[in-house]
């Protein structure tokens, strides 16, 4: 069930330009699936929404969420300053998350761009599948790679030709000849776009987890859709809510 | 009738927090702003919405509206803007899915209806006429109307007291206009709606905003201006609602920036029966009730017996 409540930090580390890792304690662990999203409250005032971050990794065990987030803003910025101890105010858990049925036992691409790498870790621990994973970074701070090389075959891409193939996740496919019948994948809207014309090329389903300025976080406001192909069923118009129906869409339901 | 033990001073105290608007009763003056509640179901799993003096819907039109592109919102400093553009399902998915789910509920039921043309509006009035659940109307004259030019309805006194008219005539439940705040003289509005036939008043709606982010050298909204709202705007909300309420007969439901009991009361003093929590809902999903036990422990407090004391109750220093 959604709520908010109020974490403790575990623990705060830099792990790349402008990218932290931040673990909170909060009974959340214990429900949030892969894919799913947090509303993390400023404590400054002046700042009133939820900021989305997805979550990274969830150990329900130790009752802790691995967050990794970059500095976008005011916001994050405060978040980067959190230490050991302090209080973080939590909504969650939000969204719809990856499917993981839908890839079981299949060969699938698990394809994060950037800041989009973060929230396929969860999914990479937890589904049962032939896990192709690539990743594209800016340069070689390949943030979360060691981690995810222990779950599926890990194939890197860099703008600056750094680390693995140069350029973005789709010419690490094409470069290594990978294929697969279904993908998973987070990142910015280009990297998204291109994914899903991939995918409709090849005829294999693809999951986007999409990102919109948000307010509430919970389906009220409206402030977050994405363009559908069809009537939404809530909605009643082409428009869907990411925060709710999403962030997670299968590629052909939306229009990027 | 919630009749609240307090004790003050070891002495027990009945406490009432009933208002009444227009012949209707709700059980306390705590209602939610139109357009940051759905029709309450999202809110549903962090609120008991019986706890609630009334839910006031998102706007509904004749027709389903897709709303404006995204980015419809950003933050500003202590509030926000929207440019939603009014996404509605439309009344006929409205009339078969959410007063249903509402009418589970003790909260009483306000419908904001929108529209781009007089006629728009009367065909929703008239629909939601046939719903005794629904108890009022409330009038979203910030809409942009299309006959005039996309100049709003609520910006004009001669516009809004012909719309006013027109959907009194055709409203079966009390109407409210909700009064857009960009306007010079609000009182004059207030004046303009209720001689055109207004049982209530709601202010005040978004004021118009612009940001701009400066990284990208965009507007941060696609549609470049959005309705600011949240704690920023409350002080500009309590003076309006005084001018208002000063100006006009008919009860005032007053909001803007409204987090906390201690919010609410000032809005009430200012001279409203009642008070709305909009963007407040997005910073604590659980403000409408924390609202209503805010008034509560107020009157506890200070040994009010009636909160209906407090409606224009400020005093001159």
């Amino acid at each position: 069930m959604k709520r908010k409540v109020t974490a403790q930090v575990v623990s705060q580390r830099k792990i790349a330009q402008d990218v932290y890792e931040l673990w909170i304690a909060t009974d959340l662990s214990q429900e949030v699936r892969p894919g799913q999203f947090l509303g993390i409250y400023p404590k400054d005032k002046s700042m009133l929404l939820p900021r989305p971050i997805s979550v990274c990794e969830a150990c329900a065990q130790e009752g802790r969420l691995r967050l990794v987030y970059r500095i976008a803003g005011q916001g994050t910025r405060e978040f980067s300053t959190y230490r050991t101890g302090d209080d973080v105010a939590v909504l969650g858990p939000l969204g719809n998350g990856f499917p993981l049925d839908a890839g079981e036992d299949k060969r699938v691409f698990l394809m994060g761009g950037g800041i989009g790498v973060p929230p396929l870790l969860e999914l990479a621990k937890r589904l049962c599948a032939s896990k192709q994973i690539i990743l594209g970074y800016r340069d070689a701070q390949l943030f979360l790679a060691e981690d995810f090389a222990r779950h599926g075959s890990l194939y890197v891409a860099t703008e600056d030709g750094s680390a693995g193939t140069r350029g973005n996740v789709m010419d690490a496919i094409a470069q290594n000849g990978l294929t697969a019948d279904l993908i998973y994948a987070c990142g910015p809207m280009p990297m998204l776009r291109a994914i899903k014309r991939y995918a409709e090329e090849k005829g294999i389903p693809a999951y986007l987890s999409l990102e919109e300025h948000m307010a509430c976080g919970v389906g009220a406001c409206l402030g977050c859709v994405a363009k559908t192909k069809d009537v939404d069923a809530h909605s009643n118009v082409r428009n869907a809510r990411i925060c709710t129906d999403g962030p997670v869409f299968e590629a052909r339901e939306v229009e990027i | 009738m919630r009749k609240l033990a307090a004790r003050r001073g070891g002495m027990e105290i009945s406490m009432n927090t009933k208002v009444t608007i227009a012949g209707v009763e709700f059980s306390n003056p705590v209602m939610t702003a139109s357009g940051t509640f759905g029709s309450g179901m999202e809110y549903s799993e962090f609120v008991d919405l019986n706890r609630l003096g009334a839910v006031v819907t998102k706007g509904v039109a004749n027709v389903p509206w897709p709303g404006n592109p995204t980015p419809r919102v950003a933050e500003v400093y202590g509030g926000m803007l929207n440019a939603i553009g009014l996404q509605n399902p439309g009344i006929d998915l409205f009339l078969k899915r959410d007063i249903p789910f509402l009418k589970q509920f003790d909260a009483k039921i306000i419908v904001n209806v929108c529209g781009k043309t007089v006629e728009d509006y009367v065909e929703v009035v008239e629909r939601l006429g046939d719903e005794p659940a629904v108890s009022m109307l409330e009038i979203n004259v910030s809409c942009p109307n299309v006959k005039e030019g996309a100049i709003a309805f609520g910006q004009k006194a001669d516009a809004l007291s012909k719309i006013t008219a027109e959907v009194k005539k055709h409203a079966r439940q009390p109407i409210i206009m909700k009064l857009s705040p960009n306007v010079t003289d609000i009182a004059e509005m207030a004046r303009a709606a209720e001689e055109a036939g207004a049982d209530a008043l709601s202010l005040i709606n978004t004021l118009t905003g612009m940001k701009i982010d400066i990284h990208r050298r965009t507007f941060a909204l696609a549609n470049k201006t959005g309705g600011m709202s949240g704690p920023a705007i409350k002080p500009i909300a309590v003076r309006m609602v005084y001018q208002a309420a000063q100006a006009v007969k008919i009860p005032i439901i007053g909001m803007g920036g409204i987090g906390s009991g201690e919010d609410a009361i000032e809005f009430l003093l200012a001279g409203a029966t009642a008070v709305s929590v909009g963007a407040m809902n997005f910073v604590n999903p659980y403000a409408t009730v924390e609202v209503v036990e805010g008034i509560e422990a107020y009157l506890q407090k200070y040994g009010i017996k009636d909160v209906n004391e407090l409606i224009g109750a400020v005093r001159e220093r």
